[in-house]
């Protein structure tokens, strides 16, 4: 049994790091994801593994890409305005084909936004983010034992695939307090890093190893349509075997909630709410935003099942249900207009998703 | 000159190092770059310090990065202006090995200021060595952050104007003055004179990093004939009467310990 703390999501991230066996961490203080730098700042050290405090976003990812590099495992922090900083980095390495880990701990766009909670990063974090193709498995806490858990995941994923992994927090999830039991988790045996940089005397071959990001010129893939192909059937490989998702009461449902992260608790209360009513409403959690489960979605749709969406943006989850439905079914919204107050301090809360389901029916 | 001289003298003048790599075909560089003789003089310093295979190169996007193909050391290219970020996580974790960067005068003084900056700032124990050829290379000669006052470029195509453009950067004086500098130079490879001492140079500044100092910087002034639109030798000629009087050559800053 691993030990009981009672932490916040931003630190429980930390635990799950360095639980996972993460060797440095690179930061840049930015709201609401601070508690995440800070404990590493605070806790790496004395562990002797490596932090450092960096000069920007831009900073941390680069440092990331370089730790990266050398094939340990390493991550870093961030919120909305600093994760859109790094796209480039994160479109170089998914070509670079390096394992790394990356928190977003979202709060409210677009700008600088509030700093309290929001998921309007949802379509930044699924597309990859930056330029060209590329896919980063995300996966979406839901709380404070979530964070330390899928972390860890997420550095096994990041070196069963060669990819940068997303885990996708956001400021409520980040702040909340919770009993966490940090426990490492095991994921099963992963291939040496032979391809890593270490210098031509660490190497059993003793040849040099290039990580690089280009095209045709440093022939790291016989071509350029070669190295195509392998991202392609990466990506297809992560969609097949690493979807995760909850089924909440979705047996015989009539309307389903798709939600991730602190909305996702919002809309399982307003399904016990339903359920004691009568009305037959369930939820499908994701776990991971990407893949998306538009298989589980299609098949509902098909039986007739109805859709609401609840997340704390204008709507983008609600996009890929409505692509999953194929036209099908109805897909409904409650969104980030209907939460309780209008100030940044609002919040979706249960009853107003219940209000929904009623109107629905 | 002893006999055992002799022989090192002409294996440096008719010799080739082994980290140099014999590029047969996909040799990308335009007739009178000087960055292969830059990438020949990291490789004799790197073998005569017998640190060839304890060494990590840190390569910019733009012309530097086809140093990636010249040197046979483990290597990584970064997004362009990132060397030193990459750097100093690579350095971290392999604080023994020689971790450099090779970046142009754009790459590290334009996009690249921000990391240049954080690096100084921390007192980074790595090698930068910027190659400054006052123009930006791989993308077809716009002006670049060390482009000369008056200097046509094909975005100052009536010359460098300083009421739009401001003055260049003299990166070598400007890293001198950071107190986690350890050594900051600026050489040039107009002529073997200018090699040997620039040689040195890189020499010194691997040896500050070995001895754990500080930062240490290289600035080298290099011939771009295809972007001045001159002829290789007359781009020897530009870099002695216009590059040197601009751009002086000499060490900066040499410490041995920073307190």
């Amino acid at each position: 049994m691993g030990e009981r703390m009672f932490i916040e999501g931003n630190v429980a991230i930390g635990w799950g790091a360095a639980t996972a066996g993460c060797q440095a961490f690179f930061g840049y203080p930015i709201t609401p994801q601070n508690e995440i730098t800070e404990w590493f700042a605070r806790e790496f050290p004395k562990m002797g593994r490596i932090f450092v405090q960096t000069q920007s976003e831009l900073g941390s990812i680069n440092m990331l890409y370089g730790a990266a590099a050398t094939g340990i495992r390493a991550m870093t922090s961030t919120s909305s305005p600093g994760w859109s900083l790094m796209q480039e980095t994160m479109s170089d390495m998914a070509n670079a084909e390096l394992p790394c880990v990356i928190v977003d701990v979202q709060r409210g766009g677009p700008g600088a936004g509030p700093i309290r909670h929001a998921q309007g990063d949802y379509f930044q974090c699924t597309r990859g983010g930056g330029h060209g193709d590329y896919r980063n498995i995300v996966l979406v806490p839901a709380s404070t034992q979530e964070c330390c858990d899928l972390v860890q995941l997420a550095f096994y994923l990041a070196d069963k695939y060669r990819n940068p992994v997303l885990v996708m927090s956001d400021a409520i999830i980040g702040r909340l307090r919770e009993t966490v039991e940090v426990e490492k988790i095991e994921f099963g045996s992963l291939p040496d890093k032979e391809w890593a940089v270490k210098g031509k005397a660490n190497h059993r071959d003793g040849k040099r190893r290039l990580v690089e990001h280009g095209g045709d010129l440093f022939a790291r893939y016989p071509s350029y349509r070669a190295l195509l192909q392998s991202l392609e059937q990466k990506i297809k490989q992560m969609q097949e075997s690493e979807l995760r998702y909850e089924a909440y009461k979705t047996e015989e449902a009539e309307l389903i909630l798709i939600a991730h992260g602190y909305t996702a608790r919002v809309a399982k209360e307003a399904v016990n709410m339903a359920r004691a009513e009568g009305i037959k409403a369930g939820l499908i959690r994701l776990i991971t935003a990407w893949p998306f489960p538009c298989q589980i979605i299609r098949e509902k749709a098909y039986q007739g099942c109805g859709f609401l969406v609840v997340e704390d943006c204008l709507g983008q989850v609600v996009e890929d249900v409505r692509s999953a439905v194929e036209g099908r079914t109805e897909v409904h919204l409650v969104s980030i207009l209907d939460r309780h107050i209008p100030t940044d301090g609002g919040m979706i809360l249960p009853d107003k998703v219940f209000d929904k389901i009623k109107e629905i029916q | 000159m002893s006999e055992e001289a002799k022989v090192v003298t002409k294996q440096r003048v008719a010799g080739r190092p082994k980290l140099l790599v014999r590029q047969t075909a996909g040799f990308v560089y335009c007739p009178g770059c000087h960055e292969p003789i830059t990438a020949r003089a990291i490789a004799e310093v790197l073998e005569e310090a017998g640190m060839g295979d304890r060494t990590i190169g840190v390569f910019d996007i733009g012309c530097s990065s086809f140093l990636l193909g010249l040197l046979d050391i483990d290597a990584v290219l970064t997004p362009h202006g990132r060397p030193p970020d990459m750097a100093t996580a690579v350095k971290r974790i392999y604080p023994d090995n020689i971790v450099f960067t090779v970046q142009g005068d754009g790459g590290l003084l334009s996009i690249g200021a921000d990391p240049l900056l954080g690096a100084l700032t921390r007192a980074e124990k790595i090698t930068i060595i910027m190659l400054n050829n006052a123009v930006y290379g791989t993308t077809g000669g716009q002006m670049a952050p060390t482009s000369l006052v008056g200097q046509k470029t094909t975005t100052t195509p009536q010359g460098r104007d300083v009421i739009r453009t401001g003055f260049p950067t003299h990166a070598a004086e400007m890293i001198s003055t950071f107190k986690g500098t350890a050594y900051s130079a600026r050489g040039a490879f107009n002529n073997p004179y200018n090699y040997e001492r620039t040689r040195g140079y890189i020499k010194t500044a691997f040896q500050k990093q070995m001895d754990k100092v500080g930062l240490s910087f290289v600035e080298i002034l290099c011939a771009c004939p295809a972007n001045w639109r001159l002829s290789p030798e007359d781009s020897l000629k530009w870099i002695e009467e216009k590059m040197l009087p601009e751009f002086p050559l000499g060490e900066f800053k040499s410490v041995d310990k920073i307190e």
